[in-house]
């Protein structure tokens, strides 16, 4: 009887210095996260739920805001005359940018991975461009593009006799010049995680494979590839994420022409709301975008059971 | 015995050509990098030359200092350094307070709050910055340091990577601090800090270079010439005097320099820094 009201006493002390490190814990919680939570609400949280808000209203910075329902959304899709090609343009340049990037960086991790001497200097000199304003590495492709004595114009001439296309003044190749810089700055980057995925594979497959008798392009399709997938995935989805909120280099090296020959969504909604003071329509367009970002991710992550192996 | 050693003679020639091969590949692809240095010392009439040649007719060294101090970069660059650095330290300190939190504490809600920072992590900054920038002019912060920093110092990137890492850290030497007497705040500082050096490298490195790089924000938040980012002052540079490329190389090659010199510094964190966390800033 003692004993057990003895024990009650014991187990209500330990409860209670439990309660109270629990309590501690809480306010100690509190102290280190509450910097950067309220940051987090104030700079990040609210502002998303607010462009949302701004989205189905008519605000122009001048006049006071008015509720107009989906109206927004219904002239970028039916009215807006340029929206469609802008639509277009972001997307042609995700299916001509992204997979070049991705075939490029595999392959050339897998070469760099053979060379024990020079890879690491090799794949910190392909990151360097990485690291550089895209607004430095626009304007020096401006340079290089530029008709007649720009470097690759020259080339162009040397190469094909023929006069190359003024290509930041052309419709046909706006695009693919957009292409070409964002791919020499960025490839650097994948090629990285896929440096990383490489080390990763345990050399014993590819001594098996070998003495299977598979040569060099079976060990890379039915070994390097499959081990390589998960980051092949990883890198995929960030590329697609990033170049469908491509700015800097159009604003530069085209300001979205000729014409809105190349003007991204992010452009778009920039000249939108800072040319045109349309905050509202100018939302309704980052959320497209937004919601186009969410559906092709949610998309890969289904479509990944089909073709990434992992590990079990 | 021939046909080994023939073997063997293929292997490296294979191997010789592909360093060969390698070495013209690396050339290339950093030439246009050579270009922008090549330009920047220059006579401007000569980068209208045809053809176009590599060899300056003089060698202009002055075109940095005119671009420094006539353009000028050297405002820029200051401004530029104070906004990255600040923003740097916020971040760094305030998302391994957070990364602290989310990986050694138990407190109600925690893992709902947690979901909330992952959820938005591929918010694109496209979305965030009409609000932001409504913000700023409703308390006053437009055309302001803190202005440019605090809108990009708090989005759940650098707290998401940090406690990741952080969960990868064992418990022990924690408890045995606490056991000791040792504060939070010390394990914090002193057990968990230390043993996140590559994370910490890696997320400051990213977030320096892309406070340094990033043209959006700058381009909405500033107005006066005097508060330019970089990229900014290169693009206004660019505006106004279209022609003159070898000041808009100079400028280049300054706005470059950062980013080069830390990705050398900080080269091996690279490529564990981008396995620890994946995302690597963007």
């Amino acid at each position: 009887m003692q004993s057990a009201v003895r024990r009650d006493e014991a187990d209500g002390a330990a409860r209670r210095v439990r309660r109270a490190r629990k309590r501690r814990e809480s306010v100690s919680a509190a102290l280190f996260l509450g910097p950067n939570l309220l940051g987090f609400l104030f700079f990040t949280l609210f502002p998303l739920v607010a462009s949302l808000v701004l989205s189905f209203t008519d605000w122009s910075l001048i006049a006071s805001p008015h509720w107009v329902g989906l109206h927004n959304y219904e002239r970028l899709f039916t009215t807006d005359p340029e929206f469609w090609q802008v639509l277009k343009n972001t997307l042609l340049i995700v299916v001509g940018y992204v997979p070049l990037n991705i075939v490029v960086s595999v392959l050339l991790a897998v070469w760099l991975s053979s060379m024990v001497k020079m890879r690491n200097l090799a794949r910190v000199l392909f990151f360097v461009p990485v690291m550089t304003p895209a607004v430095g590495v626009a304007l020096i492709f401006i340079l290089l593009y530029y008709p007649r004595t720009g470097i690759i114009d020259w080339a162009w001439l040397s190469i094909f006799h023929s006069q190359g296309p003024d290509w930041t003044n052309s419709e046909t190749w706006a695009l693919p010049a957009i292409i070409i810089v964002t791919m020499w700055q960025n490839v650097g980057y994948n090629l990285l995680v896929f440096s990383a995925g490489l080390q990763s594979i345990p050399d014993q497959y590819y001594e098996a494979a070998a003495l299977d008798g598979a040569g060099r392009f079976r060990r890379f399709v039915h070994v390097t590839l499959p081990m390589l997938s998960p980051s092949i995935f990883f890198g995929t989805v960030l590329t697609i994420i990033t170049s469908l909120q491509l700015f800097d280099q159009p604003y530069i090296l085209t300001e979205g022409g000729p014409g809105i020959s190349s003007t991204t969504m992010v452009l778009y909604l920039y000249q939108e709301g800072w040319q045109f003071n349309q905050m509202g329509y100018a939302s309704s367009i980052a959320w497209v975008l937004f919601l186009i970002i969410m559906l092709v991710t949610a998309g890969q992550f289904l479509l990944q059971r089909k073709w990434v192996h992992y590990e079990s | 015995m021939s046909h080994k050693r023939s073997a063997a003679w293929a292997h490296y020639a294979a191997a010789g050509i592909s360093r060969v091969l390698l070495l013209f590949v690396i050339a290339i692809f950093l030439f246009p990098l050579l270009w922008m240095v090549d330009t920047a010392v220059k006579p401007n009439i000569q980068v209208f030359e045809f053809p176009p040649s590599l060899i300056p007719w003089t060698t202009m060294w002055g075109n940095f200092e005119e671009a420094w101090n006539f353009v000028p970069f050297g405002r820029y660059v200051v401004n530029d350094i104070i906004i990255s650095t600040i923003g740097t330290v916020v971040v760094l300190v305030t998302s391994s307070m957070a990364a602290f939190a989310f990986s050694r504490l138990r407190f109600r809600g925690r893992d709902s709050v947690f979901l909330l920072y992952v959820g938005t992590l591929a918010v694109p900054q496209a979305v965030l910055v009409i609000p932001e920038f409504l913000i700023m002019k409703q308390i006053g912060w437009v055309d302001s340091y803190q202005g440019v920093i605090f809108p990009l110092a708090f989005t759940a990137f650098g707290t998401f990577l940090l406690r990741q890492f952080f969960r990868g850290l064992p418990t022990e030497l924690d408890d045995a601090a606490f056991i000791d007497g040792c504060s939070r705040w010390g394990i914090l500082v002193r057990i968990i800090v230390p043993l996140s050096k590559p994370a910490l490298g890696v997320l400051g490195l990213f977030t320096f270079v892309g406070y340094w790089n990033n043209f959006l924000w700058p381009l909405i938040i500033l107005q006066s010439p005097d508060m330019s980012t970089v990229p900014l002052g290169l693009y206004q540079f660019h505006g106004q005097f279209a022609i003159e490329f070898n000041y808009q190389m100079a400028g280049c090659a300054i706005s470059m320099a950062p980013g080069i010199i830390l990705v050398i510094l900080l080269q091996r964190y690279l490529v564990d820094g981008i396995s620890i966390g994946g995302f690597g800033g963007r």
